[in-house]
């Protein structure tokens, strides 16, 4: 298999950084998944791409805006009407789906080259996410497994929450450097652990 | 000033796009009536009060709404897909979808 090179380059830095007192309030890594993949339906179609989800991955979207559900390997959360964004950590998921999404009721779109994944967890994720976005990170308002479209000035961001401390974020590749930059900046106030 | 996303919720109006008076309705586009295009391109009403108003949630779900919006005092009276709100004016006007 070709060995997956991370977007970060230089801008990965590990270690701790910022206030050094305690634990780190949070721990940034990457997820690296195989695929990342927007699946799309048209009007009418929204529960013929669950279930082409469902079928492709063993995700069970719950119904509503905004929900999604996530395991260590896979992941699945809505980012718009009729429209998902699906992640797995093995290669090939826009080929797993296309079967059970014909033209007619949707399109898949293969992102995993197009974005990067990004990992924030400890107990003061929320705190550090808070300063970038202008959305409730509080867990009543942004339940385990949902996910928001977001964006930080013009940087699009599609972020889950996988745990009660934790949240993935999904953001262009290209502008993976500048934003991880940007999230170790945040969170040395509390304290940043870089993995 | 915050715009209610009927997908997204509540969100800050910095991930917004305006997209113009909703208000204007478009001529037939066979007319030659300049007139009527040139009301059509270049007239506003320049409204103080209630506004109908196309929005774009272009930083978050990119859902194209209708926001009806005061533009005396910021007020948000209604958010809605555009999409519902074309829907509606088609089986309003009886032509197909």
């Amino acid at each position: 298999m070709v060995e997956q090179v991370s977007p970060l380059g230089s801008a990965w830095t590990p270690g701790r950084h910022g206030n050094l007192a305690g634990e780190a309030g949070v721990v940034l890594s990457e997820t690296r998944p195989g695929s990342i993949v927007q699946a799309a339906a048209f009007p009418g179609s929204e529960k013929a791409v669950m279930a082409a989800i469902a079928a492709a991955t063993g995700l069970a979207l719950p119904d509503g805006a905004g929900g999604g559900v996530a395991t260590d390997t896979k992941a699945v959360f809505g980012i718009a009407p009729g429209r998902f964004l699906v992640i797995d950590q093995v290669e090939g998921l826009a080929d797993r789906l296309k079967p059970g999404i014909p033209v007619e009721t949707g399109a898949v779109t293969d992102l995993s080259h197009g974005r990067t994944a990004i990992r924030i967890a400890g107990p003061q994720a929320e705190w550090v996410l808070s300063k970038l976005f202008a959305i409730d990170f509080a867990l009543a308002a942004f339940p385990l497994g949902a996910g928001r479209a977001t964006q930080h000035h013009d940087v699009l961001a599609a972020i889950q929450r996988t745990g009660p401390d934790r949240f993935d974020l999904y953001v262009f590749r290209s502008l993976a450097r500048s934003f991880w930059t940007m999230l170790v900046h945040a969170g040395e106030e509390v304290g940043c652990e870089v993995r | 000033m915050l715009i209610t996303c009927p997908c997204c919720g509540p969100r800050d109006v910095a991930e917004f796009t305006y997209q113009g008076d909703a208000s204007r309705s478009r001529p037939d586009p066979a007319s030659t009536d300049q007139a009527a295009w040139n009301a059509y391109v270049y007239d506003r009403v320049n409204t103080a009060g209630a506004h109908r108003e196309y929005w774009q949630h272009s930083g978050g779900c990119r859902s194209h709404l209708v926001v009806l919006r005061s533009t005396l005092t910021h007020r948000i009276d209604s958010v809605r897909f555009a999409r519902d709100e074309a829907d509606g004016a088609r089986r309003r006007s009886g032509s197909p979808a």
